[in-house]
């Protein structure tokens, strides 16, 4: 059920070197066939979009490939590294891949500049007087440098996520991995989040993101990739994705959520 | 109408607060809402008001008006006098240290002291992480040694000469210090992947957890030394503090399992997003946050542990209890028991009542998660 089309990226051109290599990926929870033969790439310096409704196997996926979930069959490779048992691939792989989560997930008994600096002197062993430099400059960056003293329950949920974003992007990722970043957030503060993710794609970073954000899909993406029921249904550039969606279920899904 | 609309929306301020009215304020409206209002809360009121009328000017006299603060035992016989604190402060070193030779006290002096220094740094942020829990892993060990003595030059002092409210808080302490890490791994070995782990740590649990204290006491003090090969000797207060240890860290371990179980999947998840490895993990996210939850039941945990050190007296150690006990059977002072376990229970309550607003003053002092 795979009607990938191979479309040359959006955008300037990109190299094709792929980063994210996912092959005949299958998963179960217990009898539950959550992920059913999912294959595909991710070229360095591509934006991709996964959509589908609750339950489609989409946030399983995405926390397959820093191995916060586990496959039963298939290969995922990334940087070259294979995913596997083997706990030392697992830790380079988590170390070079960036999460952002839906609930932000800050360690709240730290302030912001601890939470930023936690990961890049234990896992980078760099010193703390560095590490603390690049950490507010990438707070400034996300433009949250004057709360670096306070604690995450101090500051709102698009600061939070700000700050997760940052915290990120300390360990200087390889690729970025939003899972629906903007789902818990009040309104009035998706744009905040969504502008600093656009200006991360505006800096070549590559992302897979899972989102409902369709304007922000429309804006940045590369590749859309619609899953169902654990299956990849369609995969296509936005603008086609949106204006001559191929299959009838990502119609369906098309008119659900942009029909309003 | 619409013209005014736009001004009220131009130029919003929000009324100011207006005061509560009077009847609201007061010691009388006061006194009206918590003490008197019902009939039930009336009369336990009265009855309250009856049992500290009856009771507190009596003990005020007996242990301040009328006491006798210094002077021999000869004072304390005359006919009318109250609570008897010359006693106290004639026994003062004995329930202090016990029989420690007089000229080596500055070692246990020392170790309290730096027992309150280490305290100190902890409160006052000024060490923390790995810094700090190495600061209180190596206080047991100097504490030891500064105590007993017998190596780098310092004199041995037989553990037959170690008593007091010295020993009672050696135990504790060193009873907290070593107990609430190992609770800690009991814990996590309960969640741990292997099996066999796993196994060891929940059985190791549940069968101190089924067994009183006074049972592990006698166990150590008696029973060890009869299943230890021959030659090795394990002095009697080592073994009781090892038995004391492991009653304690089953406790511990349970309290903190609480505490792991609280701490949101999310933060695990987004330390191993990070690449961190599973001990950092631990230490660095999961732990901390575990703790904070679980402050309350394992302060609670300490206090226990200090109150049950005077069980020692069983097997035959003299501890603060221990002493209070016997300097009231010194020929001189027969008759003050009354003065001693007042004393006594002033000093638990006092150390107890000071570790419990510690660990209140921690509660309100942690950052506040906002989900």
């Amino acid at each position: 059920m795979n009607t990938a089309i191979e479309m040359p990226p959006k955008g300037q051109q990109h190299s094709a070197e792929t980063i994210i290599q996912i092959s005949k990926l299958n998963k179960w929870y217990g009898d539950f066939h959550v992920l059913k033969n999912i294959d595909f790439h991710v070229n360095k310096g591509e934006r991709i979009v996964l959509c589908g409704p609750s339950g489609s196997g989409k946030s399983t996926l995405i926390r397959c490939l820093n191995r916060l979930e586990e496959h039963q069959q298939g290969n995922i490779v990334i940087e070259g590294v294979e995913l596997n048992d083997n706990i030392s691939n697992i830790e380079k792989i988590r170390s070079d891949v960036g999460m952002v989560f839906q609930h932000f997930n800050l360690f709240p008994h730290m302030t912001i500049l601890e939470n930023l600096v936690l990961a890049p002197t234990l896992v980078r062993k760099m010193p703390l007087a560095d590490a603390e430099e690049m950490a507010m400059n990438y707070l400034a960056r996300v433009k949250i440098a004057e709360h670096s003293h306070k604690y995450p329950g101090q500051i709102s949920g698009g600061q939070q996520q700000r700050v997760a974003i940052a915290r990120s992007l300390c360990m200087n990722p390889k690729v970025m991995l939003f899972d629906e970043p903007t789902s818990a957030l009040d309104p009035e503060m998706i744009k905040e989040v969504l502008d600093v993710m656009v200006e991360l794609a505006e800096d070549g970073m590559t992302m897979v993101c899972v989102t409902h954000e369709m304007g922000f899909a429309k804006e940045v993406a590369d590749r859309v990739i619609f899953m169902d029921s654990g299956e990849i249904v369609e995969e296509n550039d936005p603008h086609s994705f949106f204006s001559n969606p191929q299959v009838d279920r990502t119609q369906a899904f098309l008119s659900q959520i942009l029909g309003h | 109408m619409s013209d005014m609309t736009e001004t009220a929306l131009r130029t919003f301020t929000p009324q100011p607060a207006l005061a509560p009215p009077k009847e609201l304020k007061g010691a009388v409206h006061w006194a009206r809402a918590n003490l008197f209002d019902g009939g039930l809360n009336t009369v336990l009121t009265l009855l309250s008001l009856l049992l500290i009328v009856s009771v507190v000017p009596g003990l005020v006299r007996w242990g301040l008006l009328d006491a006798v603060w210094q002077g021999d035992s000869e004072a304390c016989r005359v006919e009318g006098v109250g609570a008897c604190w010359s006693f106290i402060g004639a026994n003062f070193r004995i329930l202090m240290v016990g029989i420690y030779p007089v000229e080596e006290i500055w070692r246990p002096v020392l170790s309290f002291l730096l027992l309150l220094g280490v305290i100190w740094l902890t409160v006052s942020r000024r060490v923390r992480g790995i810094r700090m829990v190495a600061f209180w892993l190596v206080l047991p060990f100097i504490a030891y040694w500064l105590i007993g003595g017998g190596y780098l030059g310092l004199p041995e002092v037989d553990q037959s000469r170690w008593g007091g409210l010295m020993l009672s808080l050696l135990l504790a302490a060193v009873g907290i210090i070593v107990s609430v890490p190992l609770g800690i791994l009991l814990a996590l070995g309960r969640f741990s992947d292997s099996p066999v782990i796993k196994i060891s740590c929940v059985s190791f649990i549940e069968t101190i957890r089924g067994v009183p204290l006074i049972t592990i006491l006698f166990m150590a003090s008696v029973m060890l030394p009869l299943f230890l090969p021959e030659g090795m000797d394990v002095n009697n207060l080592l073994r009781i503090q090892i038995g004391m240890i492991l009653f304690s860290s089953a406790y511990m371990a349970e309290v903190v399992r609480g505490g792991l179980q609280a701490v949101p999947r999310g933060q695990t998840e987004a330390a191993k997003a990070l690449g961190l490895p599973y001990r950092h993990i631990m230490f660095y996210v999961v732990i901390p946050q575990a703790l904070r939850h679980v402050l309350p039941p394992l302060i609670g945990r300490c206090i226990a542990l200090f109150k049950d050190t005077s069980l020692v007296l069983i097997v035959g150690l003299l501890d603060f209890l221990g002493m209070l006990k016997s300097s009231t059977q010194d020929s001189e002072w027969l008759g003050f028991e009354a003065e001693s376990y007042v004393f006594g229970a002033f000093v638990y309550w006092l150390v107890c009542y000071s570790m419990s607003r510690y660990g209140q003053h921690l509660e309100s002092a942690g950052p506040k998660n906002n989900h």
